[in-house]
């Protein structure tokens, strides 16, 4: 080894170390920006080093490319707003994709170019990356445009459906065996066709699932690109890569994990069962024609809140798309100067990325001490005066806990039919993403309050103040 | 370097890596899941090393296609996409937890 190359190999050792410990510190609110400061720094040390290995060889093209994309991440970034950020973050892990499947396409050509032996480790590694790598690519982009709403957020669904991917799946299976066994050389042909079954198959399989679902997809995407960035550090023989990619995979597998404990559903049946295609055409729990909900104005909800002990907020997706949060905070301002008890219910899959009302509020302010997880929560309903469910649905949905048809049954919800009252903020009685019916509007102690949750809640600051 | 011997401390290396990301990530509060998906997903544009290193073996080779070159400038502009958008937004979601917990 040359002195140089110890240095930078130091350097990426020192790298890895910042990293899994910034990790580390993301585990306590104080901490968390100390931890991301210094993943930061060992990025910025393991890049240092990257360029520093390549002696200037293409240091033009490398220059340009890293300027523009750091142009546009980070005036996207800076850009974008808080209700954003799941289909943010799934843009970037959806170019980390796409970065891992163009590697491998250009290794492919500069191995066919007989500058760097082939071996099947090289072979099979290259082949992966390549598909994982576009897999996730184009599932990333499809989850950002059902989140931006740039197509529909319902599962899309089709005869057939699973005979298709699975056809697709198995072509590029097929060529990838065709690839490995030949040690890369097949046509050039051959190989853009597994790139483009790779970037259907993605597209395929996220076209099924639910906006609902879209937290539990993202933290998948993400970990399939931390999985192809792994296998691509096989291709290069890198450990950075290896490990960060590794890490990231564990992490996201994880999270992912967690999120379909939180709705009792095994990961397969997010994944694959079209979750709510279905379940709006059966009859759910009896009721046939229109529910029959009792509505209120924004003063007698007011009078209700005003005159509380003890009120509980539930956010939910609603919440984000009306941008609520700061209102939400001003109205449990007023409130907290007349005495009363607030705090919030955060249910684990509430919005659309795990943790995404805990972002929300803790922008517009809320002490994160008054966010309550389910298990902390529910213990408090049934002294609850009044529980205010703002924009979310299904995590609040009693069906899940006794109607065995529904196809929520057994997902753990937030107990807010146990509270003394119930204000549901709506824009209108259309069923959540899932489409399936509510029982709890009907519930004698429930109210509706219809309208844009934003408006709706500066009306009932506004109320509040007057009394 | 033997190559067998090669690849298996690879691989010995991804199975540490795999458990210090259980191990690690196991540890991160729901509150800060968000965040720490972000961070991670920041963590593997590590990629953008890769881009770069594949970027400069193209410029090394004796034939170079200018589609390959566009390709591969492409793959090191979204590493960066990847790198530095991801940190800006775990940077942003994380100054919102700045404030320590007022009274209640």
């Amino acid at each position: 080894m040359t002195t140089a190359s110890i240095v930078i190999a130091f350097a990426d050792l020192v790298a890895i170390a910042l990293f899994i410990y910034g990790l580390h510190e993301l585990n306590s609110p104080a901490t968390a920006r100390r931890g991301n400061r210094l993943a930061m720094i060992g990025m910025f040390i393991a890049l240092v080093g990257v360029v520093a290995s390549t002696e200037g060889v293409g240091w033009w093209a490398i220059a340009v490319g890293t300027a523009i994309g750091a142009i546009v991440g980070v005036y996207a970034a800076l850009k974008v707003k808080m209700t954003a950020m799941p289909q943010m973050v799934a843009l970037y892990n959806g170019a980390g994709g796409g970065a891992a499947a163009l590697i491998s396409t250009v290794e492919f050509y500069v191995v066919r170019g007989g500058t760097i032996a082939m071996d099947d480790v090289i072979a099979i590694s290259l082949v992966l990356s390549a598909i994982i790598g576009a897999i996730s690519f184009a599932g990333s982009i499809i989850a950002f445009l059902k989140l931006q709403e740039l197509m529909t957020g319902r599962p899309v669904t089709y005869p057939g459906q699973q005979i298709v991917n699975a056809i697709v799946l198995l072509a590029i299976l097929g060529l990838a065996g065709w690839f490995v066994v030949t040690l890369g050389v097949l046509p050039l042909w051959a190989f853009g066709v597994m790139m483009l079954a790779a970037l259907l198959l993605g597209v395929l399989f996220v076209l099924p699932i639910g906006g609902a679902d879209m937290p539990v997809v993202i933290s998948l995407l993400n970990s399939f690109t931390g999985l192809a960035v792994a296998i691509t550090g096989f291709e290069l023989s890198n450990t950075l890569l290896i490990i960060c990619g590794a890490i990231v995979g564990a992490s996201g597998t994880l999270l992912t994990i967690l999120m379909g404990r939180a709705m009792n559903r095994p990961i397969t049946n997010v994944l694959f069962g079209a979750f709510g295609a279905a379940g709006g055409s059966e009859p759910a729990a009896g009721s046939g024609g229109p529910q029959q909900v009792r509505s209120a104005t924004a003063d007698d909800v007011a009078v209700m809140l005003a005159y509380a002990s003890k009120v509980v907020f539930v956010p939910g997706y609603g919440m984000a798309v009306a941008q609520a949060q700061h209102s939400v905070k001003a109205l449990a301002d007023q409130l907290e100067k007349r005495g009363v008890k607030v705090s919030y219910a955060i249910h684990p899959v509430a919005g659309r990325m795990p943790g995404h009302m805990n972002v929300l509020l803790a922008e517009s302010n809320v002490p994160y001490n008054q966010l309550l997880d389910m298990d902390d929560v529910n213990p408090e309903f049934p002294t609850t005066d009044v529980a205010l469910v703002i924009g979310a649905n299904d995590v609040t949905n009693p069906a899940a806990r006794n109607v065995t048809s529904s196809p929520i049954y057994g997902m753990p919800i937030l107990d807010v039919d146990k509270a003394a009252n119930v204000v549901v903020l709506k824009r209108s009685m259309r069923s959540g993403f899932a489409g399936i019916e509510n029982p709890l509007y009907e519930m004698p102690n429930t109210s509706m309050l219809f309208g844009d949750a934003k408006a709706s809640i500066d009306e009932l600051t506004a109320a509040v103040k007057a009394l | 370097m033997n190559d067998v011997s090669h690849y298996i401390s690879l691989l010995t290396v991804l199975l540490l890596a795999v458990f210090v990301g259980f191990e690690v990530i196991s540890k991160v509060p729901t509150t800060l899941h968000t965040p720490l998906m972000s961070a991670t997903n920041a963590i593997h544009g590590i990629v953008l090393a890769g881009a770069i290193i594949v970027l400069a073996q193209l410029f090394g080779a004796p034939q170079q296609g200018p589609l390959m070159t566009i390709l591969a400038i492409v793959a090191v502009a979204l590493g960066a996409i990847n790198v530095f958008g991801g940190f800006a937004v775990t940077e942003r979601m994380l100054q919102m937890f700045k404030r320590k917990d007022a009274g209640k």
